[in-house]
């Protein structure tokens, strides 16, 4: 059986669906994001778990024991806040060695864990400060101590790093990571933004309107999305429905435009409605000899987003992105031009949804 | 821009000259007890007088007990409807300022009629009407009191401390002893304070339950038939008042240094 497993959970609360039939297995070491927009449910789901909510329906088992109904202090479960949440009366010593001295831990082991996690979060000469007295991203560090020190089964992290500026958040979430990988702890990090989610985890749980979109490592979820929303959502798919033309040779007919999909349409039938998906980093200029998938589109917008331009191209009815790299030799067409462009057959996905 | 800042100092001035002429009168009239001169008779014949010092003393005492049993009672309860039933806040926030809508007088004939029988009689005895004063300053006092305390609680946002506390494994008698009130000292000396001031001036319960072993209704007698020591007490009263808002505003003030900032962006 796995580390941690979620079995069949929901929320309701009185005025809304929190979390609908939500399964999930997580390993030991494992880290586990989640990821979706506001309000879908992530909060909740990461709550459950460290026990502060409790489901309506299903199981929570952590390494083999139903701790469902357990209350939240005894369920030995790390938890990081997003705003830190450290007790402003107490040093960051104190703060880090509060659940030990909790857990009457002799004074000396206390003070040797508290200099072991100090020296994990690289802020050895700060264990005398106030919480107030401390940069946000160093709160945010201490805080984490403070939940590593009692050697949690689990850490749980609830959009840590949002409080902070762009800069910190790319250099903590890989300091976050590493230390998770160091001590080897299993670990569900959620998050609403997409790169971050994409950059440190081992699987990435997207979720949508409380319930589960998609399981995958973050290569999966990024090429090959299975739901509309996934494909929306992470990263900026072009997504257009098609019609089926031959679903053994899998053809499609998107406004008159011939496509090959390697994506599996056997189940479809000629005549049928889907939902395709093309990452705009797949659709490239036309080389000599293409054939397949080739199309045409007019210009509407051109962007420079620093290492890559996306143009914006109306192709029949619908409008696509389309990303190229940024070099010096790049020819660009005009805002109006019209150019032939094409995907392979591969960077053609059908949806399920 | 000119005209503005014009106005803002004037209205300043006449709210200054509305504040202090009376009490400068008050003053300047309590020094006159000797034809002639200006002395400090009438304060010295305040302190001799022992009822004085000994309704000071009583009222004093008074009020600390109901600062205690006014804390002991507010913070749980703001702690708990935060954390439980934030939807039941208006509704604690509309019972706390009921005392401003509720005149002491009928406050006090109200507690006099129920515990002059009945049940529970407390009436009958002292400890009792002491008892009663107490129970009927918390009330008054409830308006200060749960804003202070829900002031504070505000600054450090209880909620998440709590969780973050559980998730440690601390277990609700040591959240509260070593997380929410460390935190809120502040806020609790400021609350104590203020209801320290309103219970040595309060003169309608105090008159009707215990008389003229209260502080107010000693005021009021001198008042009566020694004009100028009445006037001594009234500066000395606000004196202390002031001072003790002095002293709120100073540990206000570390405590908002100490608090807001630590408890970080929500
Ligand atoms: N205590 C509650 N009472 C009623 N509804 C709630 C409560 N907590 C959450 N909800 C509802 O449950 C849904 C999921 O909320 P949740 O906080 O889990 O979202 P989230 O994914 O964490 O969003 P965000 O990114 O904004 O933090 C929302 O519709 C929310 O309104
Ligand atoms: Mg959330």
């Amino acid at each position: 059986m796995s580390f941690l497993v979620l079995e069949d959970i929901s929320k309701v609360f009185p005025t809304a669906v929190g979390v609908e039939k939500f399964d999930l297995s997580v390993e030991r070491g494992e880290f586990i994001s989640f990821l979706g927009p506001s309000g879908c449910g992530k909060t909740t789901t990461l709550r459950m778990v460290a026990g502060f909510e409790s489901p309506t329906t299903g199981r929570i088992i952590l390494n083999g024991e139903d701790i469902t109904d357990r209350p939240p202090n005894q369920r030995n479960v790390g938890m990081v806040f997003q705003s830190y949440a450290l007790f402003p009366n107490m040093t960051v010593a104190q703060n880090i060695g509060f659940g030990l001295k909790i857990r009457k831990e002799p004074e000396s082991a206390i003070k040797q864990r508290v200099a072991e996690m100090l020296a994990l979060i690289h802020l050895e000469q700060k264990g005398n400060s106030f919480p107030h007295q401390l940069s946000g991203g160093q709160q945010q560090r201490v805080a984490l101590a403070r939940a590593l020190a009692i050697r949690p089964q689990v850490l749980l992290l609830d959009e840590p790093l949002s409080a902070l500026d762009a800069k910190i958040r790319v250099s903590l979430r890989a300091e976050i990571r590493a230390i998770q990988r160091q001590l080897g702890i299993t670990a569900i990090y959620v998050t609403h933004d997409q790169e971050e989610a994409l950059s440190i985890s081992d699987r990435i749980v997207v979720m949508h309107e409380g319930k589960i979109e998609q399981v995958g490592t973050p290569f999966e979820i990024y090429n090959f999305p299975t739901t509309r929303f996934v494909a929306n959502f992470v990263g900026s798919l072009n997504t257009a429905e098609v019609e089926v033309m031959d679903p053994s040779a899998g053809i499609v007919a998107m406004n008159g435009i011939r496509l090959t999909s390697a994506s599996d349409l056997k189940e479809k039938r000629k005549g049928d409605k889907v939902m395709i998906a093309i990452r705009p980093e797949r659709i490239g200029f036309i080389a000599e000899g293409e054939k397949e998938n080739v199309f045409d589109g007019k210009v509407e917008n051109i962007t420079f987003l620093g290492s890559v331009v996306r143009i914006q191209l109306r192709v029949g009815g619908t409008v696509f992105n389309m990303d190229t790299f940024n070099r010096p030799s790049l020819q660009l067409p005009q805002t109006g031009d019209t150019v032939r462009v094409t995907c392979s057959s591969k960077a053609v996905l059908v949806l399920s949804e | 821009m000119k005209k503005n800042v014009f106005w803002n100092w004037f209205w300043i001035f006449i709210s200054l000259v509305y504040f202090f002429i009376p009490l400068y009168a008050t003053f300047n009239f309590s020094l006159k007890a000797r034809k002639g001169e200006l002395s400090l008779l009438a304060y010295q014949q305040m302190m001799e007088d022992p009822r004085i010092l000994r309704s000071l003393i009583f009222s004093t005492e008074i009020g600390l007990l109901t600062i205690l049993l006014g804390l002991l009672l507010m913070v749980p309860t703001v702690y708990l409807v935060r954390l439980k039933a934030p939807r039941l806040r208006p509704v604690i926030e509309f019972i706390s300022l009921l005392p401003f809508v509720i005149p002491a007088i009928v406050l006090v004939f109200g507690l006099i009629r129920t515990y002059s029988g009945g049940l529970l009689p407390l009436t009958n005895n002292y400890t009792g009407l002491n008892f009663l004063l107490i129970a009927g300053y918390v009330v008054i006092g409830l308006p200060y009191l749960y804003r202070s305390v829900d002031a504070g609680m505000s600054a450090i946002d209880v909620v998440t401390l709590t969780e973050a506390a559980q998730s440690l494994g601390a277990s609700w008698p040591t959240i509260m002893l070593r997380v929410i009130i460390p935190n809120l000292r502040s806020a609790m000396l400021g609350a104590a304070f203020l209801t320290l001031a309103i219970v040595l001036g309060e003169f309608t319960l105090a008159t009707f339950l215990v008389g003229l072993k209260a502080f107010g209704p000693v005021i009021w007698q001198v008042g009566q038939n020694r004009a100028y020591e009445a006037s001594a007490l009234v500066i000395v009263s606000f004196i202390i008042t002031w001072v003790l808002m002095g002293l709120i505003n100073f540990v206000g003030r570390r405590g908002a240094a100490d608090g807001s900032v630590a408890a970080g962006p929500r």
